[in-house]
């Protein structure tokens, strides 16, 4: 009898410490934005968006490092867009089992897992030197592209593979043609759960730091880039200059710019599960 | 005309797919060629043997056992800290919450992995090591602690999440003989669910040493610049992934030794994390013809 009191005595005791597990992450969490808004929300007004970098922290504003990121944002979608879309239909619905398709599915589970700083070396390498883009939006862009197609390979290939069967039987039985299928049918079925993954995968784009570094992404920029081939910053490297300065004004910067970060990212976020939301309950 | 234009798109897409493999290849060509320049100059068995990295100082050392050992102490606090974390919060998820609250909190967990690194290292550097410093005196400014367990933060998600799909996938049979036999959810839990759900945590732990090894900013923000050969948290390191952020950010000439050693490095972490991938993906392939 004392054996099933202890048991249920161990049982109930595990509950709350796995609440207590699930919990910490999160409340972690939320002392640190709240930390960052103490610090940084103060900091935020509209000079600070539109502002140039400058060796005085109270004057020193994230223009020319949002402006880097949204140029490699854009550039990034359209290298990373087409080629992970086109190679996750290739898997999905051209693939014949064998000995090439495990190889490129070994693979792109391979590169999912490398260290995004290897990527910068990668970039450094072939895009920077190689290709002689210098260290440019457009270097810097090839090398996040590439950190991301595996994300967007395996989204696409997951949101195409939740087009029931049937769609495609419908469409052979039309007459169509295996690529009519795929661009008329599954493509606008699959739609909303490829638009999910390449937000998310975006979203982790728009937060790398370490890859641009590597390429030779600046710390300094005094102007905002305004061809491929500009020098630039991004805002998370901007943040990390800024914490790696001893004066006491540029931590409220960093965390004043880590706000506005953090907004964009979990923007994102949100509207990527907004989608997937959306579009699970029009296939179900 | 119509078979010929299929004909081309197939190919077309064929050569998209192909191009995953170019970038494997890249990778491993462009660390291998550097690499090797870098051996020529450097014989491989300092590199392996030497207990000093000063490859910036005038007296040049270039044994990367320094790096090797600030990477595998910052990644093991952080696996010491999130796989257990990691591994209650899935059997909870998964055994004990009621249905409605494993919906909303699967999302709010993997809100952890969505912060960006570099936020992650200023909380490290901010927030926990002040924190830590008022309990633990003689705790330098940048330690492995602080950076190890924010990084352990970070991963929770992955042990978690890939864990708790494991547990979620054993079949509900299981559970009812369990429950049949009288045990407790926990009882429950640790002897029938956790050793079936095995190959699948195991490939979560995993991934998440994998991500640990490969993490660049928080280390490089919170663990300091200072390759020191040393098992104590307290002190100052410097891991791989920070050397090569350390080298990016100074001004080091295209072809210079100095430029090498990041591929040296590199090609180390490299190695480490592509061992841990095939590792799991192996047994993943594994476990998933045992459940389907």
């Amino acid at each position: 009898m004392n054996n099933i009191k202890a048991n249920r005595l161990k049982d109930q005791i595990f509950k709350y410490w796995g609440i207590a597990c699930t919990l910490l992450g999160l409340v972690l969490l939320a002392i640190f934005i709240g930390s960052i808004l103490i610090d940084g929300l103060q900091r935020i007004d509209w000079d600070f968006i539109t502002s140039l970098p400058s060796r005085k922290a109270e004057r020193a504003g994230i223009y020319t490092a949002l402006m880097g990121s949204v140029w490699v944002l854009v550039l990034t979608t359209l290298i990373a867009l087409p080629l992970g879309i086109a190679a996750a239909i290739y898997l999905e619905e051209y693939a014949k089992k064998g000995r090439l398709s495990s190889l490129l599915e070994v693979n792109i589970s391979n590169l999912a897992g490398v260290p995004s700083i290897i990527y910068g070396l990668l970039g450094l390498e072939i895009f920077v030197r190689v290709a002689e883009m210098g260290s440019s939006v457009l270097a810097g862009s090839f090398t996040l592209a590439l950190l991301i197609l595996p994300i967007v390979i395996v989204s696409t290939r997951e949101a195409i593979k939740a087009v029931p069967q049937s769609v495609r039987d419908a469409s052979f039985a039309l007459g169509a043609s295996k690529w009519q299928t795929v661009a008329r049918q599954l493509l606008p079925a699959s739609f909303g759960g490829i638009l999910t993954g390449v937000i998310l995968a975006l979203s982790r784009a728009v937060g790398e730091t370490a890859p641009l570094i590597v390429i030779g992404a600046l710390t300094y920029v005094p102007f905002a880039p305004e061809s491929p081939m500009d020098e630039f910053s991004v805002l998370p490297i901007q943040i990390f200059n800024w914490i790696s300065r001893p004066q006491e004004g540029f931590e409220v910067n960093a965390a004043a710019a880590i706000i506005i970060l953090l907004l964009i990212t979990f923007l994102m976020n949100g509207i990527a599960v907004f989608f997937r939301n959306k579009w699970q309950k029009k296939l179900g | 005309m119509r078979k010929i234009k299929e004909v081309f798109i197939e190919k077309s897409l064929l050569t998209s797919a192909l191009i995953t493999i170019l970038v494997t290849l890249g990778i491993i060509l462009v660390l291998s060629v550097e690499a090797v320049n870098f051996f020529k100059e450097v014989p491989i068995i300092d590199f392996l043997t030497d207990t000093q990295w000063t490859p910036l100082f005038t007296d040049k050392h270039f044994g990367i056992m320094p790096l090797l050992s600030g990477t595998l102490l910052t990644s093991f606090i952080a696996i010491a800290f999130a796989v257990p974390v990691g591994l209650s919060i899935s059997i909870y998820i998964s055994e004990y919450a009621p249905r409605s609250f494993r919906k909303s909190i699967k999302p709010a967990l993997e809100l952890l992995a969505a912060v960006p690194t570099v936020v992650y290292g200023f909380f490290a550097l901010t927030v926990v090591t002040p924190f830590l410093q008022s309990f633990i005196p003689g705790l330098s400014g940048f330690n492995s602690l602080s950076a190890g367990l924010v990084m352990g933060i970070m991963i929770i998600p992955f042990v978690s999440s890939l864990s708790e799909d494991a547990l979620h996938a054993v079949p509900n049979s299981l559970r009812e003989a369990a429950y049949g036999m009288g045990s407790t959810k926990l009882q429950n839990s640790f002897r029938v669910l956790v050793p079936a759900a095995s190959s699948g945590i195991i490939v979560s732990i995993i991934l998440a040493i994998s991500r640990a090894i490969g993490e660049t900013m928080i280390v490089a923000i919170a663990a300091g610049q200072q390759p020191r050969l040393t098992m104590d948290p307290t002190v100052p390191v410097e891991t791989i992934t920070a050397y090569i952020v350390q080298v990016s950010l100074g001004d080091v000439e295209h072809g210079s030794l100095e430029y090498r050693t990041i591929f040296a490095a590199g090609i180390t972490l490299f190695i480490f994390t592509f061992l841990l991938n095939t590792f799991s993906y192996k047994i993943r392939k594994k476990f998933r013809e045992k459940y389907e």
